[in-house]
């Protein structure tokens, strides 16, 4: 009788695992899941538009909600140029606090700053768009805008860039503020992967008499060149989807400027102004369309990312 | 002389890049400051005592925030209640499951992209699968817009914490003849559980600052709500319209409210943060 009680409760005991394993299975696979329906839905939401448009679509820079014509030229290029810009700024600065917290910084200071950092990620995209859109744009639009249009918008070339009238907001305004929310990102990847490489590769270079500039030069960088870029692709993963900072500051008009300085517009910040307004099917399945586009960018910018940090975190395996 | 030359050119090349990763270390500092500075500026006076018992006014008169704050907190609570769950199952299954077969390594791989996909595609798309069917705003689809942004936060820390689990643990308690979801549920999940509740402050501090998908799921409401099926205010939506308004009051409020949320949000990461550190010393 106990032998038997013994084995039913084994017998339990492995149904319950079966179960505890189905479920997390289950749960896992519904993340495979969450995406299909993702794309699913965008892909049946922008049906309408789709067939309108075709892939005229991505090439019209039309946006006329009167007429119903709608091209997603506009708001592409808007959220290339900003996202672009945005990392010219903060690659440089990252890498400098990057060596700065790994390198330079006392002992004691390295975890308050780091953190101080990635706070910087903690604040709300929300609160960015405010303090962008009161208190940055108008000193920037004072003291700054007239100074670039005076010294670089009569330079040759890329003066017809940088000349314009000094507005506050516009693409430059919100290309600088996003590269500042995109820094902690980007300094967090380049952080970890600095603290890849081996000791003994840093302390052979000093010991032949390196600098502390030429080791991260010339022997930390090239090692960790391949998470670099993954940490670079991150950064532009998150400027590309940025919303609400981006919506406050970058003027919303629907039209494509040569100057920098100039309102514009970018796949989110239209989605965050128009979606809850727009009438009829065909500009809801424009926006959703817009949405899609989006999403397809970033995922294309992610997987890169990943596959680029992976592969350095293979490396880091086979040297152990 | 020649090499003197070079030496000196070393120097100096050393000294100017490290001089600008200093500079460039001041330079992030300075925008925390500055934004932190803005927000204590404008906020503080703004943060009276009826910003929390009165309801968001209509234009050009006084008022305050409560039923946003409390369309906020109810929507968040609920977000997590549905995504940790999930989350942890799902990070438990990638790290105890999770060696073998194709569906671990595709599973990490598609939820390291979910981490950083733009939340504003996650609200259309909570708005084609639930406001499109319902053919209203609610708060539900609001609270399952943030449950959606919990899941990947929350899979990825439990992976990594329980990972850090020393697998003789598992093996002790294995040699004692507990089966595997007692194992699992009673001692690696029990053992990670600091790093665990980690992720999921992480979580909420990265859902109660979000905006973008509560745009087209909850959109906002001007009265007193605590009914899921119906639009629900909440801060970040209240925040946008009252900032994008003309009207002095509503910036003051929208102020306000800034000020709260940062609040939190930087209160919620640094106790996670402070909280993990300890969790890491004590073993």
């Amino acid at each position: 009788m106990p032998m038997f009680s013994l084995e039913a409760r084994l017998k339990r005991q492995a149904m319950f695992d079966l179960l505890f394993r189905t479920l997390t299975r289950f749960s896992a696979f519904g993340v495979l899941a969450l995406l299909a329906a993702i794309i699913f839905s965008l892909v049946v939401g922008s049906m309408p538009a789709i067939h309108a448009f075709g892939f005229g679509f991505l090439g019209s820079s039309e946006w006329d909600p009167v007429n119903d014509k709608f091209g997603a030229l506009i708001p592409i290029i808007g959220t290339l140029i900003t996202s672009g810009i945005a990392l010219l700024i903060a690659i440089p600065v990252s890498f400098g606090i990057a060596i700065f917290l790994t390198e330079l910084s006392p002992r004691i200071l390295r975890r308050p700053l780091g953190i101080a950092i990635e706070l910087l990620a903690g604040i709300p995209s929300i609160i960015y768009g405010m303090w962008g859109l009161f208190v940055f744009a108008p000193l920037f639009a004072d003291h700054v805008e007239p100074w670039i249009n005076q010294h670089i918008g009569g330079l040759p070339y890329i003066g017809p860039f940088f000349s314009g009238p000094p507005m506050g907001i516009g693409i430059l305004t919100a290309s600088i503020i996003l590269s500042i929310m995109v820094i902690p990102f980007i300094t967090s990847v380049m952080r970890d992967v600095f603290d890849v490489v081996p000791t003994l590769l840093k302390e052979s270079a000093y010991g032949l008499g390196a600098t502390t500039w030429e080791v991260m030069w010339n022997v930390v960088l090239p090692y960790t060149k391949v998470g670099v870029v993954g940490g670079i692709m991150l950064g532009l993963g998150r400027a590309l989807g940025e919303t609400m900072a981006v919506t406050f500051v970058i003027g919303n008009a629907h039209e494509i400027t040569k100057s920098l300085l100039m309102p514009g517009n970018s796949i989110s910040s239209a989605l965050a102004n128009e979606f809850t307004e727009a009438v009829g099917e065909l500009y809801t399945s424009s926006l959703i369309e817009l949405g899609l586009i989006l999403f397809f960018i970033t995922f294309v910018v992610l997987s890169i990312a990943r596959y680029m940090l992976y592969k350095l975190g293979q490396r880091e395996g086979s040297h152990t | 002389m020649q090499k003197l030359d070079l030496y000196t050119r070393r120097r100096i090349v050393n000294t100017a890049g490290l001089a600008v990763s200093v500079l460039a270390m001041a330079f992030g500092l300075f925008w925390l400051c500055w934004i932190l500075w803005t927000l204590l500026e404008h906020g503080l006076p703004a943060l009276t005592g009826t910003v929390f018992t009165q309801m968001t006014p209509p234009p050009g008169s006084k008022g305050g925030l409560l039923n946003a704050i409390s369309g906020s907190l109810i929507m968040t609570v609920i977000g997590t209640l549905i995504g940790t769950p999930i989350g942890i199952l799902a990070g438990t299954y990638l790290a105890e499951f999770g060696q073998r077969g194709w569906m671990a390594p595709i599973t990490r791989f598609i939820n390291d992209i979910l981490l950083s996909a733009p939340s504003i595609v996650i609200g259309l798309f909570v708005y084609e699968i639930y406001v499109v069917r319902f053919k209203h705003f609610s708060g539900w689809a609001g609270a399952l817009a943030l449950a959606i942004l919990v899941i990947p936060i929350v899979i990825r820390t439990t992976e990594n914490m329980l990972r850090l689990v020393p697998s003789t643990l598992r093996e002790a308690a294995a040699a004692l003849g507990a089966p595997q979801w007692k194992i699992i549920s009673f001692v690696t999940l029990r053992a990670a559980r600091a790093g665990i509740l980690t992720g999921v402050l992480l979580a909420v501090a990265r859902i109660s600052g979000e905006t973008a998908p509560l745009l087209f799921t909850a959109l906002n409401n001007q009265f007193w709500s605590d009914r899921m099926d119906q639009p629900m205010a909440n801060l970040p939506v209240v925040i946008f319209q009252f900032a994008m308004s003309p009207y002095e009051d509503w910036q003051q409020l929208a102020w306000a409210g800034a000020l709260l949320i940062t609040l939190s949000v930087l209160t919620l990461n640094i106790v996670a943060r402070v909280l993990f550190r300890q969790s890491v010393t004590t073993h």
